[in-house]
């Protein structure tokens, strides 16, 4: 077994360190940073929703942290011809 | 002005108790005001930790609802009179705390001491949050494992969210203590190496402590590793931790044993 470590010389560390990358990408996007999120999320779909309708399915919110900035994406889909009403109401 | 700092991690057994202790001492040590309070009710564990568990008669719990008065609970350490411990309740339930209470409570004690540190409950319900409330400092404590590392980044989570200072918009200075750290191991590839934890969790680094036998002989004694045994590694890597809260720039390093030539040669390997 020791020799074979030795052969692969790779180690458990990078493996843990390569799960915990995909998983934590996933959790942070879908529960981890849920709460300021999801809270972010519901409130700028309601601003947007008192002037056009939108499909709820069409609208991405995601967060990504970094070492000295994080940023908000919000990527919502309007429909064309709401759009136009609005421009010309 | 007074520092609340939170020690947190979200996975229980990764050294919060043991670093809240530590940290607390060796703060005190250098002339500091320091309260540790434990916020872990129904399963307290500082007094112990501190050795002071023959000596509470009232706890946090009592204060938060006004059955005692801050000074009747507090406990000042017999070795160094600058350190104080705020006891959990150990009969009571954590529903016993009060978002009010506890804002009082830690109102009060920023106004007798220069630190206030609270122990976290593991965890993400509402001890940990109320611990974590009113922080102006987060102190995450991490294992270099993956379900402490998961855990932790979640707590990062509930930092950036349920804090006051998170609320209002205002920077909350979040650290992060890697415990139980074995460099060789780290080496072979068998442990995440520190680079990889900071890299995952991306919050500045306070201090690496090295696994050592030191820790278990300390809490035996119901002594704080950095008042116990102040030349062993891991006080060594707290008192930098120490020096750094405080806005010392120190060179990170992580302190190793002296081993004897025998030690050397037959290195013991923790369990």
């Amino acid at each position: 077994m020791n020799l074979l470590n030795f052969l692969s010389r790779r180690g458990t560390a990078p493996v843990a360190r390569e799960r915990l990358q995909i998983l934590l990408a996933h959790e942070r996007t879908a529960f981890g940073r849920s709460d300021l999120v999801a809270i972010l999320r519901e409130e700028i779909l309601a601003v947007i929703a008192k002037h056009v309708a939108i499909d709820q399915e069409k609208v991405k919110v995601t967060m990504e942290r970094g070492e000295a900035v994080s940023t908000l994406g919000v990527d919502i889909e309007l429909p064309d011809n709401k759009v136009a009403r609005l421009a010309s109401a | 002005m007074a520092k609340v700092i939170v020690v947190t991690s979200g996975k229980g057994g990764v050294g919060k108790t043991t670093t809240t202790a530590a940290l607390g001492a060796a703060l005190a040590r250098t002339g500091q005001k320091v309260c540790v309070v434990d916020f872990d009710v129904g399963l307290r564990n500082l007094d112990l930790i501190m050795g002071a568990e023959r000596r509470v008669v009232y706890d946090l719990i009592n204060v938060v609802q006004g059955d005692a008065k801050l000074p009747q609970a507090l406990i000042r350490d017999k070795r160094l009179d600058t350190l104080s411990l705020l006891p959990a309740s150990q009969t009571r339930d954590k529903d016993a705390l009060t978002d009010e209470g506890v804002a009082r409570v830690i109102g009060e004690l920023r106004e007798k001491f220069d630190w206030v540190i609270c122990d976290s409950p593991a965890g993400i319900e509402r001890g940990a949050t109320l611990a974590m409330r009113h922080a102006d400092i987060a102190v995450v404590v991490t294992n270099p494992e993956v379900s402490s590392v998961r855990d932790s980044d979640r707590i990062i989570g509930l930092l950036d969210s349920k804090t006051e200072r998170a609320e209002k918009g205002e920077r909350l200075e979040k650290h992060l203590i890697l415990t139980r750290y074995d460099p060789g191991r780290a080496e072979r590839g068998e442990m995440l190496k520190i680079d990889d934890v900071l890299e995952i969790l991306s919050i500045p680094l306070l201090a690496v402590i090295p696994e050592s036998e030191e820790v278990l002989k300390a809490s035996n004694l119901g002594s704080p590793v950095t008042l116990n045994a102040p030349q062993s590694a891991p006080a060594r890597a707290y008192a930098d931790a120490v020096r750094r809260l405080k806005g010392e720039t120190v060179a990170m390093t992580v302190p190793s044993e002296k081993r004897s030539l025998l030690g050397k040669l037959f290195p013991r390997r923790a369990a």
